[in-house]
């Protein structure tokens, strides 16, 4: 039998507040445990939260750019349950009256478009972190720092039918998020963080099979791996005449599969109800129409535009808007040297390369935009040849120093001159006769081979158009 | 209304609470009384009525996003019933 995957995701994604969703406790990552906390967020008795303003003008931000109907009333719930990391005994998350509703977000996966529906958006307080590893096997050990940061939970509708297509809507998103600046992206600081709902259906089926709902998958790749693995068990247990069992899934990266969570917690009942502490959150059209007027170009939009302003293709231009810091790297080149076919180039193949090598990101790149644009203006201006460029490059990555100094310090100048490339040819033609005779005899083909002779005498600093002139001329006079 | 024995063990469950059959009783008497007088209410035609969402008719009380830092948490740790290294120790959760 033939069947299809039926996934859902559910995104959190921390918002880029300077401080937490309902009190003044700092929400930077990696501080000293619980010295961002304070009566509030601990959920001491007699405490009144108040709302951030900003946390709310960034949500309806993230709303607008996944073209969600912002509701002009929204109210805050009581998500009721008992766990350590969450000190008041509940969540202030939106239940009924989330902020935000029915949004979609267009990806393309294999040059196939697809419309991933948007369910809603609402704004809720993240809870605190366990430590479990500490030598101490009996306890558990809580930092409670993150509890109250504001965070949007984006929900998807159950149209995402691969991992792959999965894996682009999570990449999709990240970018539109990054690019309006409602959240850094950041998947190992756990800035954004994803729960996949996944069942699997013979294909003509209409009803939805019974879903798992893995959790723990925290980067690009284990959101594809988990996924996959988790259809690719679904159907063998259907295959084998089981029952898929509605469960909750940890995904495991060392072994690469998905196992049901241990937890003597019951079934949920959180028994939402309205906050009695928070009052109801009322938009007006205006405010709304003023964040939408002042949206940053999205990653769609500005690729539109590197195909239309700069003749990149389509390939290269998502390449270079998949990330905001990439995006903004390449048009600061640009800024410095308005060749964007080349820059475009050199980005994705010589620095992309070193930065996966090094694993570092484009933001803390050791190369600078006016680095590489200084790099390809030699290149074009014809001091270095293309080739000694890549061996530039990598000493400026390595060392952070400008091409010019480089290539000065290793006198790696590109040989232009015509008196001195003329010697070597002649030289290159005395030493390879037999190669010259074949060569007069119509072998065409023995033109690369001196070519390369020329390029080995003169270390690779030979102008390449020069060369074949020049050599063109000798070999046939 | 008429409350079953299962319903008050779930909501004490939920509530972490551990309850006598002594109490159990009481609070099951005391609970079937407030949802009595509740279901007084659904007597009356609400149709046409938002839910309340809120005791106090305000909205939108906000604070600006500005980061402060609270000093109590060394004082709020010397309460706490356990801690270690400026945690708070609870009873293992996992494995």
């Amino acid at each position: 039998m033939e069947f299809e995957a039926v996934i859902g995701l559910e995104v959190h994604a921390q918002l880029l507040t300077q401080s937490k969703l309902f009190c003044g406790c700092s929400t930077r990552f990696g501080a000293k445990p619980n010295s961002q906390t304070c009566p509030v967020c601990l959920g001491l008795p007699g405490v009144l939260p108040v709302l951030n303003e900003q946390a709310v003008n960034l949500a309806i931000r993230a709303g607008l750019a996944l073209h969600c109907e912002i509701q002009l009333r929204s109210i805050w719930a009581r998500k009721n349950y008992f766990y350590p990391d969450l000190p008041k005994g509940y969540q202030i998350s939106q239940f009924e009256k989330p902020l935000a509703l029915r949004g979609h977000l267009d990806i393309v996966v294999n040059e196939k478009p697809y419309k991933i529906h948007i369910t809603r958006i609402h704004m809720e307080e993240d809870a605190g972190k366990l430590l479990h590893e500490h030598g101490d096997e009996k306890s558990s050990h809580v930092d409670l720092n993150r509890a109250g940061t504001p965070l949007v939970e984006i929900v998807s509708e159950p149209d995402i039918r691969s991992a792959l297509e999965a894996g682009e809507y999570l990449r999709s998103l990240r970018a539109i998020l990054q690019y309006c600046e409602v959240c850094d992206g950041n998947m190992e600081e756990g800035s954004l963080r994803c729960d996949a709902n996944v069942s699997i259906r013979p294909i003509g089926q209409k009803e939805f099979g019974t879903r798992t709902e893995l959790k723990n998958i925290n980067s690009f790749r284990y959101v594809e791996k988990a996924i996959e693995y988790e259809i690719k068990r679904q159907k063998a247990c259907i295959e084998a005449g089981e029952k898929i069992v509605q469960e909750t899934r940890l995904w495991d990266s060392a072994r690469n599969v998905t196992e049901p969570m241990r937890s003597k917690e019951h079934a949920h009942d959180y028994r939402y109800f309205p906050d009695p502490d928070l009052v109801p959150l009322i938009l007006a059209d205006g405010q709304i129409n003023e964040i939408k007027k002042n949206l940053p170009e999205l990653p769609k939009a500005m690729a539109a535009r590197f195909v239309k302003d700069y003749q990149l293709s389509d390939y290269d231009a998502g390449v270079l808007t998949s990330e905001k810091s990439l995006a903004r790297f390449f048009e600061s080149a640009l800024s410095h040297h308005n060749q964007p076919k080349a820059i475009a180039n050199w980005i994705q193949t010589e620095l992309l390369r070193l930065l996966k090598e090094s694993g570092k990101s484009i933001e803390v790149s050791p190369v600078s935009p006016l680095q590489v644009a200084s790099l390809l203006r030699l290149v074009d201006g014809g001091t270095i040849s293309g080739k000694i460029a890549k061996v530039v490059f990598e000493e400026m990555f390595q060392t952070g120093k400008d091409a010019e100094i480089i290539v000065k310090e290793k006198n790696l100048v590109q040989v232009s001159d015509s008196g001195s490339l003329e010697k070597t040819i002649d030289a290159v033609i005395a030493t390879n006769p037999k190669q010259y005779e074949q060569y007069r005899s119509g072998k065409d083909k023995l033109f690369g081979f001196f070519v390369g002779q020329v390029m080995k005498e003169t270390k690779g600093q030979a102008n390449p158009n020069m060369v074949n002139d020049l050599l063109k001329k000798k070999l046939s006079s | 209304m008429v409350l079953k024995a299962d319903d008050i063990e779930k909501a004490a469950l939920l509530s972490r609470l551990a309850l006598s059959d002594e109490e159990k009783k009481s609070i099951q008497e005391k609970l079937e009384q407030i949802l009595g007088y509740m279901e007084k209410l659904e007597e009356l035609d609400l149709k046409n009525v938002e839910a309340t969402s809120h005791a106090v008719s305000l909205s939108n009380v906000f604070r600006p996003d500005h980061a402060y830092t609270s000093k109590e948490i060394e004082d709020i740790l010397e309460q706490a019933p356990d801690k270690a290294s400026g945690m708070f120790r609870v009873p293992k959760v996992i494995g």
